[in-house]
């Protein structure tokens, strides 16, 4: 056994070759090892965009529809709610007022009050913080968490506020206004899960 | 000298092995599927939606999956093809109970979305163009693939309903003699008889049967396009492998 | 040469042996020159083992272990996987399965040729059985699990085997199941003894195998011992170092392997209705046993003895011997001789007959057991018992070649 008269150059360069197509083969390998983490046909079936008729929701209300496992917010908004959140002593307590924080919404959303018509919100329920769903607080009354709350959402598990348009306020752990799912109205009937046109 | 002896009693014993796999099934038609020939494929798409989903489910199978395989469009497909309150995206259920299934046929409908990999495209196309009037049985018919066989004749109204067993094409006999045929195979008298003719019935259930084959393995299309490509590394990767392996070995001789 | 090691290699060195492990089991485990292409199956099954292990992790991902889900979970999971890779890892692991298993079987009969069981390497062969061992029971408990027809009634014929053992039979045979009959009870133990207990039994013993390997060292086609001949720095002068010649050495035959593995994977995933049988395809049902129950053909052999026999008690020992036989190979054969290729003619049409015989119980196995089928499984199960049985006779009485000194170039 010797190594006398053995062209180096020509073995490393075979090494890399044979070591670049290990490599290669290994990659191939794993590929669908990691593509089966995806979410499935299953789970995109079950997630598959929902669809309610909102004809019955009166102004001032709430209702809650499911969405690939979350709640959504769909709430009829009052006159009186849409001019408080206009107003600019109000949004000056805001952190995002303007819904600058393009992720957040849709495009079609990203106004002030951040839906399609001015009266129906249509809200991710999830705390923007850590995941917990905030509580529905319409009425416009003193609260322990806030003394001049104008209504709005309240997370109980932080303390994180929002108001009728899901925007956060200033000084609450949540960083972001609550998201806006993607969303379409036909008539009275809302789907969650498929843009608008 | 040994590895030689060896080798050539391991080939011997090959067609011992072969042999085991097969056995009875010698009366059938064979047909070949093609599942990449896709107006076929909607056809027996259409035939199946029709006349055996009622009864049958594809409960592994997704319609979203069928449409883009097959190239038919979501809202055709939800409009023609889909009779329940499915969404595109479901599986291809009914809504037919097994007790209610087991009351109405005796044992409960199968789920067909595995049967061509059960039975063979072969098995199923003979089977389909088998039934024959048989007034002793419970549906009236019975069947020359599968004896005392409890579904209906559900394609009558495109086959009609043969007087009597009708033979394999593959029993298609000729006169010694002249060399004329002597029978075609198939139904000689029918009972009923159907909008469709026989050559016409033939390929309906072709089609039909090539869907089922589809549906038994939605993905033999990739599954054999991925085989070539990693054949074609393997290839590469064997050449530069050999010249790795003779260089190093040229340490040692 | 230890101060050119990275500081890194150096302090690692100090609490754990890896530089020290990695010579000892492959830049400085010195294998014999002469080892053929026979050599490259322990290798190939490693390989399979990994195989399995990592597709099996992934399928327990998609897998429920229900009686009603169970078959759903494998057939929309093999659709319903994002990109395709359901079907990918489904069929490696099954493919992979049968291929384990015949890379095994040619990794045995090339230690039959070349005596590789005979002293001083015994216990890597015993430790060897009883890897095949686990697989067997490996391989039973996963062909169960996507609850098709044949895992079902399989699974019926292999406990009412247990039934057979007198006296506690009965009893045996529910404790097993854990029910009447075959239920979803049955299924969730044997899914966990599948995919936890007998794996970490498997890699145990598959360690031991190799580490007793490498205590004595590898035999070779000719069983010359290699040792006897040290040059003065107490390498064996017939031995070249098994990394890089053996692992990256082996890298075509590696290769040659793949081809024929995924030309089954991506052409043929039911290897003809062996790997993947066409009754397993239907889900299972308690009322309607298929036309044609056979077992999967890696234990085809085992199954033609038990049914060669016209006792239920006396085939179940039958086959039992079957197996046992091959655990004390090592204390059978008393040839002064490791390889056929020194020994003499009566051991040559020996191992020739046996394997021809292994080879016609599987194919039997898998066929009908009609009149013809029971007396040539007969047949073949006497040939299959005299190889063991009369072993000790005939490898002491032929006359053998003597063995070189060394390897013969």
């Amino acid at each position: 056994m010797t190594q006398d008269g053995v062209n180096q150059g020509r073995r490393r360069f075979l090494y890399i070759a044979a070591g670049a197509m290990g490599a290669a083969g290994a990659v191939g390998v794993a590929t669908p090892f990691v593509k089966s983490w995806y979410p499935s046909e299953k789970a995109k079936a079950v997630g598959a965009p929902v669809s309610v008729d909102i004809g019955t929701l009166e102004a001032g209300e709430i209702r809650t529809v499911e969405w690939r496992g979350k709640p959504i917010f769909v709430v009829r908004r009052t006159e009186t709610m849409i001019e408080n959140l206009q107003q600019d002593a109000f949004m000056s307590r805001l952190s995002d007022p303007q819904s600058e924080v393009a992720s957040q919404q849709p495009e079609y959303a990203q106004n002030i009050l951040r839906s399609l018509s001015d009266d129906l919100l249509v809200l991710e329920g999830v705390c923007t913080h850590l995941g917990c769903s905030p509580q529905f607080r319409p009425e416009v009354e003193p609260q322990p968490f806030d003394e001049n709350w104008m209504g709005g959402f309240f997370c109980p598990c932080h303390g994180s506020r929002f108001d009728l348009a899901g925007r956060v306020f200033r000084g609450v752990p949540a960083p972001t206004n609550l998201v806006v799912p993607p969303h379409r109205i036909d008539g009275t009937v809302l789907t969650v899960g498929e843009e608008a046109a | 000298m040994m590895k030689k002896i060896l080798l050539s009693l391991f080939v011997g014993l090959l067609p011992m092995m072969a042999l085991s796999a097969g056995g009875e099934d010698l009366f059938l038609d064979h047909i070949k599927t093609d599942v990449t020939n896709k107006p076929s494929l909607q056809r027996g798409a259409q035939l199946y939606m029709n006349y055996c989903m009622g009864c049958h489910s594809l409960e592994h199978a997704r319609y979203n999956r069928m449409a883009t395989d097959l190239d038919i469009p979501e809202d055709i497909l939800m409009e023609n093809l889909v009779f329940t309150d499915a969404s595109f995206g479901s599986l291809m259920e009914n809504s037919m109970s097994e007790d209610d299934g087991k009351a109405w046929f005796g044992s409960a409908p199968p789920d067909l979305t595995l049967v061509a990999r059960v039975r063979g495209p072969d098995w199923l196309y003979t089977y389909l163009r088998g039934f024959y009037k048989d007034e002793s049985r419970p549906m009236g018919v019975n069947n020359v693939r599968f004896n005392n066989v409890g579904m209906p004749h559900v394609l009558m109204e495109l086959q009609g309903l043969c007087a009597e067993a009708p033979h394999p094409v593959s029993d298609k006999r000729f006169d010694p003699l002249t060399g004329q045929t002597i029978t075609e195979g198939g139904c000689e008298h029918y009972e009923v008889e159907g909008s469709m003719n026989q050559s016409e019935y033939d390929e309906a259930v072709y089609d039909l049967v090539n869907f089922l084959e589809y549906t038994g393995e939605p993905f033999k299309k990739d599954r054999e396009r991925i085989g070539w490509m990693v054949f074609a590394f393997l290839a590469v990767f064997l050449v530069i492998a050999q010249l790795l392996y003779r260089e190093l070995w040229k340490d040692i001789h | 040469m230890s101060t050119s090691k990275p500081a890194v290699m150096q302090w690692i060195d100090r609490r754990l042996p890896v530089t020290s492990a990695y010579e000892k089991h492959m830049s400085k485990y010195y294998a014999p020159k002469n080892l053929n292409w026979w050599y490259v199956f322990g290798l190939l099954a490693m390989l399979m083992l990994v195989n399995q292990i990592l597709t099996g992790i992934w399928l327990t991902m998609i897998y429920v272990p229900s009686t009603a889900e169970a078959f759903h979970a494998v057939e929309a999971g093999m659709r319903d996987l994002a990109g395709g890779s359901g079907w990918i890892i489904r069929y490696m692991h099954s493919t992979g399965a049968s291929f384990f298993f015949i890379v095994v079987y040619l990794h045995m009969f090339r230690g039959i040729m070349y005596g590789s069981y005979q002293k001083p390497r015994e216990l890597i062969w015993v430790f060897g059985m009883f890897v095949y061992l686990a697989m067997m029971a490996e391989g039973f408990m996963g062909y169960v699990l996507p609850w098709g027809q044949m895992s079902y009634w399989g699974a019926q014929v292999i406990i009412s085997l247990f039934g057979a053992i007198p006296v506690i039979g009965d009893g045996l045979t529910e404790w097993i199941r854990g029910d009447f009959l075959i239920s979803g009870i049955t299924l969730n133990r044997f899914f966990a003894l599948h995919v936890i207990a007998v794996p970490l039994v498997l890699v145990l013993l598959v360690v031991l195998h190799v580490l007793a390997l490498h205590e004595v060292g590898s035999n070779n086609p000719d069983g010359i011992d290699i040792k006897k001949h040290m040059d003065d720095k107490g390498r064996p002068l017939d031995g070249i170092p098994f990394h890089p010649y053996f692992t990256i050495g082996k890298l075509p035959m590696i290769i040659i392997f793949l081809f024929v593995f995924c030309g089954v994977l991506f052409f043929f995933p039911e290897g003809g209705g062996y790997f993947l049988e066409h009754a397993n395809f239907e889900a299972a049902n308690p009322l309607k046993t298929p036309e044609h129950i056979a077992p999967t053909w890696y234990y085809g052999a085992f199954y033609s003895i038990l049914r060669a026999v016209p006792d239920k008690l006396l085939g179940v020992v039958a086959m039992g011997a079957a197996i046992a036989l091959l655990f004390i190979l090592p204390w059978l054969d008393r040839s002064p001789v490791r390889s056929w290729r020194y020994k003499g003619w009566y051991s040559k049409i020996a191992v020739i007959l046996f394997a021809l015989s292994f080879i016609a119980l599987s194919a039997l196995g898998g066929m009908e057991a009609d009149v013809k089928n029971t007396w040539l499984a007969r047949f073949f199960a006497v040939i299959y018992f005299a190889f063991f049985l009369l072993m000790p006779f005939y490898t002491r009485w032929e006359s053998t070649k003597p063995v070189p000194e060394r390897v013969p170039e």
